[in-house]
């Protein structure tokens, strides 16, 4: 049995190990939920390194049908080729493209198929692939084929709660929230980031950060990606440690919404 | 003991189907939960919790359940004869799985297998990676606390599971928190009857159709046309503004934002009141003269198609809803606050008030006023739960 230890460069929670590996042998999807910026579509990608797996990553946008993942016909092309004669018209397959669903389904290895922000389609989107995600399979009327999947894929569904997600949707799934990364994770989170980061400059670094994630007023709460380009920043701008809490430099970087940049300062007494 | 386990999450609101309870049966027989009270948390909410803000719910029932179980004090019998006792654990495994409804054969299989993995797991102690994990069996490499029959480690795993639901950390998650205008967005976008599933005229261009129908033609336009998606919903808002509503006045700024950049009905629209509807209603939350509107006046124009949203704490002197009002225009004082919510309940069959404020002690003073506008309307709390709630209440009746 396959299971997967987080690798070098993606630190995961317990937890989320065992949520991933638990989808894993129960030949479930997996759905994952959580803050934007805590690593959701990230993970399938460690997981699929770490299981030395192809990844097949499938965008979810609000116009998004379920069909699009399964296979597209190509009518027009068809229709064209009819009219300036071009040979092999009469093959339907030929003008028949498979998803990214269809894509995973008919690959010759194992993959890991990625549905990334799953609830930005419509409300009826995750029960169009109920069967579909269930069975591996699914039927393409117009060549009377069944695409079937030879190795049953790991399939990993991230949503940002802009939605609710169907009951029945939910039922089959393995579910998990990656909860915010306790200022210890986030240590070993920026240390990848960074492996020489100086001490003092991270701990008073992360000191602020997780002040400033604690204010109220603050509507925008900045994340793991906001912090990261902050360090950055402050490392680039030779930022003396001990200035971090007292002048808040490079708040732009944290904050993007200039309400928060205000409450924050008040906040701090800056 | 899994059974009661299973009712019990579902006494606490966890909506949770024999589907999911198979799947747990299935990690259960392939060793998911590594025979720790830690792993076995984590696998049962893995499989049957389906949103963070159900977190809290199932720690709460995963504490009760196992309850007394403190951190300190020594595990109860059967748990600890369960998690320690490997020939224990295999009989009751056995008999576990024949209740399921496996065969003797299946059964064997299985238990062939697990035995298999925890000889592994000996032998290597703590080989970590495997299903029978770090904190179950390689315990039993260990022979300190024999007597006691727990290890260091295992106790860990406990503590751990205990840790995480006793800290409830995802109390923040629960649905009946007063969030931000998103989620007020998202719950008014529950309000929504398209009508494209009526009958209707098919007036809109329906281009994939067409497109589609144009080329199995072999190039001959056929246009082809459906019926429009659109919200049917019309609501009419109406907010208690001034005096108590003062505290709330962000949160019911929040809510209107919410219900206006939704941007979904076919008419909002917003008007304000103070305490309880009186013969006028203004356009405006600063209630000055110029922008009074006669409550009549709405009555006539809105008719039982609205969908209508109160707002307000409900916290007023009761002869503020007992006491006939003068209305200016008609000269006269007919109706009081209570007599025109009445009216608008027999001419709004879709109605429901939202209240930012937590019911107040019965039999105090501000309680009667709460208690008598509660009996009369649907009541929800002016939380993103709440609020859903009373979304589905408007839609369905």
């Amino acid at each position: 049995m396959t299971t997967f230890q987080g690798t070098e460069n993606y630190v995961a929670s317990p937890e989320l190990l065992d949520a991933v590996n638990i989808a894993m042998a129960l030949e479930k999807p997996l759905l994952i939920k959580g803050e934007p910026g805590t690593g959701k579509t990230v993970l399938a990608q460690a997981v699929a390194e770490a299981l030395g797996r192809k990844l097949i990553i499938w965008s979810i946008k609000s116009t998004t049908k379920a069909q699009d993942g399964l296979y597209v016909y190509d009518v027009v092309q068809r229709l064209y080729d009819s009219q300036f004669g071009v040979g092999g018209v009469d093959d339907i397959a030929k003008y028949i493209k498979l998803g990214k669903l269809g894509e995973a389904f008919s690959a010759d290895e194992p993959v890991v198929l990625l549905i990334d922000e799953i609830d930005k389609a419509d409300l009826e989107f995750p029960n169009d692939l109920l069967w579909e995600l269930d069975r591996m399979e699914f039927y393409i009327p117009e060549t009377k084929q069944t695409v079937r999947a030879k190795h049953r894929p790991t399939v990993i569904i991230t949503s940002n709660a802009e939605k609710e997600l169907p009951d029945a949707f939910l039922r089959r799934c393995i579910f998990h929230y990656i909860a915010f990364p306790d200022p210890e994770q986030m240590t070993a989170i920026v240390h990848v980031h960074f492996p020489a980061l100086d001490e003092t400059l991270l701990r008073q670094a992360l000191e602020s950060f997780y002040l400033l994630r604690g204010i109220g007023t603050i509507e925008k709460k900045p994340s793991t990606s906001e912090l990261v380009d902050w360090l950055r920043a402050l490392q680039l701008g030779g930022i003396a440690p001990e200035r971090i809490a007292k002048e808040l430099p490079f708040a732009g970087v944290l904050l993007k919404k200039d309400k928060d940049v205000l409450a924050a300062k008040r906040r701090l007494g800056l | 003991m899994f059974i009661a386990f299973f009712y019990l999450l579902r006494a606490h609101g966890l909506r949770i189907g024999v589907n999911e309870w198979m799947t747990l049966t299935e990690g259960l027989s392939a060793g998911l939960h590594r025979s720790t009270l830690g792993g076995f948390y984590t696998l049962c909410r893995a499989v049957l919790v389906h949103s963070e803000a159900d977190y809290d719910r199932f720690d709460r029932a995963f504490l009760e359940f196992f309850d007394g179980v403190s951190f300190d004090e020594p595990l109860p019998e059967e748990l600890l004869d369960w998690l320690n006792k490997p020939e224990d654990v295999l009989r009751d495994f056995r008999a576990f799985l024949l209740a399921q409804g496996y065969d003797e054969k299946t059964a064997e299989e299985i238990l062939a297998l697990f035995a298999e993995r925890l000889r592994e797991q000996k032998e290597e102690h703590n080989g970590g990676s495997y299903w029978i994990g770090t904190g179950g069996y390689s315990n039993f490499g260990h022979s300190g606390h024999a007597a006691q029959g727990i290890r260091v480690g295992g106790v860990s795993r406990w503590r751990h599971a205990f840790q995480v639901a006793g800290e409830r950390r995802y109390r923040d998650f629960r649905r009946d928190n007063t969030l931000d205008t998103r989620q007020f967005q998202m719950a008014f976008r529950l309000l929504r009857q398209f009508s494209s599933n009526a009958a209707g005229e098919r007036t809109e261009l329906d281009v994939d159709g067409t497109v589609r129908a144009t080329c199995d033609e072999a190039g001959l336009l056929s246009v082809r046309y459906k019926r429009p998606r659109r919200n049917a919903v019309k609501l009419l808002m109406l907010i208690d503004s001034g005096g108590s509503m003062e505290y709330y006045a962000s949160l019911c700024s929040m809510l209107f934002q919410a219900a206006v950049r939704a941007n979904q009905f076919k008419e909002l629209h917003v008007y304000y009141f103070h305490n309880c509807l009186s013969p006028y209603v203004y356009t405006d939350p600063r209630m000055r003269r110029q922008d009074m509107i006669g409550t009549e006046w709405l009555l006539r124009n809105f008719d039982g198609e609205y969908k209508v949203l109160l707002v307000g704490d409900a916290l007023m002197d009761m002869y503020e809803l007992t006491q006939k009002l003068y209305d200016f225009e008609a000269r006269e004082a007919k109706y009081s606050g209570m007599d025109y919510l009445r009216r608008f309940c027999a001419q709004y069959p879709h109605l429901v008030w939202l209240n930012p404020e937590s019911p107040p002690p019965a039999g105090g003073y501000w309680g009667r006023s709460y208690g008598v506008i509660a009996d009369a309307v649907d009541m929800y709390p002016l939380s993103v739960d709440g609020l859903e709630r009373a979304m589905k209440k408007l839609l369905v009746r």
